[in-house]
């Protein structure tokens, strides 16, 4: 029971950008970053897992193919919080979670009472009517987390979930997303930039660089200076800060001449 | 928890109680607007009278009757189904290009259907005997449908997107009306007033059969876009966000550019080219009720009609005795219209 992911391949046009990237199963109940600089491929495979894009290769949830599954059932199962906000519409935040979960085919009833649990938990039951236009970058990107927790689905994947949060909502969301995983045995996946979040959040990392991973692990055995200079271009480190925690540690750009 | 749930749902349910007054609103206007229109004309008949008229045409003498179910009543009538037409298919179109300058004429359907109109009616000796009446609408058809499929296919070509689908929208646009141009240019006296009078948009050529015929689509074309309101409405929040809830966009993008080109042409086709309605309408529309479609779609249908039947009523009162074609009526009160919605959204912003 996990997500398998074996000789996976994804084209943009003609661009190869994922070349057979196979991965140990992702447990139930875990949480996953895909780090890497801009380019090596993170939103490519969020948006392949979440049947956005096509794959080549196997990509298997719970032993079953996604690849081959009907698109209605697939949504059902996979769930995306993508890197664009939602729009700044006249929609209300209740209508885009209510047609969301309707369309995913839930009842009525059952729908209304988790877009309530959801945005209860989240705090931004305040907001339920509020129009999506009349919101700030950081609440639509809420509302988005807020749509994708309702939903419930088995994978959960977000790219770059945090892009348009402050601190508290960025450890906020990453402590509902711990809680959801933890209640359901869901699989989360997440695309990040700031490696303290990734550090601070996920038991486990992956790193790609330009399409392939050349890491995989836990955050705290894999990130050495080595790699993230050979990734990154920089010099830098993890280090355990007084509190126990491990600190990212961003001592200066790598100059090309230097490598 | 559970109480609370109810009560969230409740506060919605109240806010689309909201919306079905403005609904109720909306129709009690068309239908004074629709009463208004009937008794207006040459000859203005007191509402009382023109009300009478349609519960007992018997009634009536030959004269007023004539006048109320032969000219007065399709034309009313036909504001209303042309202007529900574009209200929808503009509405719809919005949403698909995510654009709200969109409307009929932005992805040149409407000027496809002009073109098919023109081609009819410059080469009426060369085409197979069938009445005029069923020949140009059906040159506008087969025009606008030719011409959607042509920008869905180079849309599609080059990743088809909005943005891309716009872009090939407009450089038709152009080219289509070059066409017509050239056709006026090459067009004898006769034609060259034909096809000049049918651009510039007249209820007067319509009929009970050409009202139904326009109503009965527009019935068709609503309930397929009710039945994707809430695909319509996700999309709305984003694409890519509508696609991972198993909408897919492509597919639904072309349904709706098909279901368009149907409304405009079949609704442009009897009437001539009325700009506007399909782009303010809606806008009026989202102000209204916002963009939930369950509401928007209708609320744009509704809006269109008004506006479409309050310029019939402004077309045969403004200049006493002449009805001035429609066109020019809706896009002299469009533009107006358009800038004020624009300027009011920019200062609430």
């Amino acid at each position: 029971m996990s997500l398998m992911l074996n000789d996976v391949r994804v084209a943009r046009g003609k661009a190869h950008i994922i070349a057979g990237l196979s991965l140990p199963p992702l447990p139930p109940g875990s949480m996953t970053a895909l780090i890497g600089p801009n380019g090596a491929g993170k939103s490519t495979l969020i948006h392949a897992l979440a049947g956005l894009l096509p794959a080549r290769g196997s990509i298997r949830l719970h032993g079953q193919a996604l690849e081959t599954q009907p698109a209605a059932e697939r949504s059902r199962r996979v769930g995306l919080l993508p890197q664009t906000l939602p729009q700044a519409v006249g929609l209300t935040v209740y209508e885009l979670l209510l047609g969301g979960l309707l369309t995913l085919g839930l009842a009525r009833d059952e729908a209304e009472q988790r877009i309530e649990r959801v945005l209860g938990e989240l705090r931004l039951a305040g907001l339920a009517l509020r129009a999506l236009a009349t919101l700030s970058g950081g609440q639509r990107q809420l509302v988005a987390l807020a749509q994708l927790l309702a939903s419930e689905p088995e994978l959960l994947l977000l790219d770059e979930p945090n892009s348009a949060l402050d601190l508290h909502w960025q450890l906020a969301m990453i402590e509902a997303i711990r809680a959801d995983v933890a209640r359901r045995g869901a699989i989360a996946v997440l695309a990040l930039h700031d490696i303290n979040l990734a550090l601070r959040s996920c038991e486990r990392v992956i790193v790609l660089h330009r399409g392939a991973c050349v890491a995989d692990g836990a955050p705290q055995t894999v990130l050495d200076p080595a790699l993230l200079a050979q990734v990154y271009g920089v010099a830098a480190r993890i280090e355990t800060c007084s509190q126990g925690q491990p600190v990212f540690i961003l001592d200066r750009l790598i100059r090309p001449d230097e490598v | 928890m559970t109480g609370a749930a109810l009560s969230l749902a409740a506060q919605y349910r109240r806010h689309n109680r909201w919306r079905l007054i403005l609904l109720a609103a909306l129709m009690l206007a068309l239908l004074t607007s629709f009463a208004a229109d009937l008794a207006t004309g040459s000859a203005n008949y007191p509402l009382r009278e023109v009300f009478a008229g349609l519960v007992a045409p018997s009634a009536l003498d030959a004269g007023m009757r004539v006048i109320l179910f032969d000219v007065r009543l399709p034309y009313a009538l036909m504001a209303l189904a042309v202007g529900g037409a574009l209200g929808l298919a503009g509405a719809q179109l919005q949403t698909v290009l995510n654009n709200p300058l969109a409307s009929p004429f932005t992805l040149g359907i409407a000027a496809a259907s002009t073109l098919g109109a023109a081609l009819v009616i410059v080469f009426a000796h060369h085409l197979p005997p069938i009445p005029h009446d069923i020949l140009l609408p059906l040159g506008a058809f087969v025009c606008a449908v030719a011409v959607t499929a042509l920008v869905l296919l180079l849309g599609r070509a080059h990743g088809g997107g909005s943005d891309t689908l716009v872009l090939f929208g407009i450089a038709l646009l152009f080219a289509l009306e070059a066409l017509v141009w050239l056709l006026q240019f090459l067009a004898d006296a006769n034609a060259l007033e034909q096809i000049v009078f049918w651009s510039m948009g007249n209820l007067g050529r319509a009929t009970l059969t050409h009202v139904a015929l326009v109503a009965g689509v527009l019935l068709l074309c609503f309930i397929m876009a009710m039945r994707r309101a809430w695909a319509l409405t996700l999309l709305r929040g984003g694409a890519a966000q509508a696609e991972a809830l198993g909408i897919r966009v492509a597919r639904l993008n072309a349904q709706v550019l098909v279901e368009v080109s149907l409304l405009t042409a079949v609704a442009l086709a009897f009437v001539g080219t009325i700009g506007f309605v399909g782009l303010v309408g809606p806008h009026i529309a989202r102000l209204l009720v916002g963009e939930q479609h369950r509401f928007f779609l209708p609320a744009s249908v509704l809006c269109g009609a008004l506006m479409l039947s309050l310029a019939s009523l402004a077309s045969k009162s403004i200049i006493p005795g002449l009805i001035v074609p429609i066109g020019i009526v809706t896009a002299l009160v469009g533009v107006p219209v358009l800038i004020t919605l624009i300027l009011t959204r920019r200062s609430a912003s």
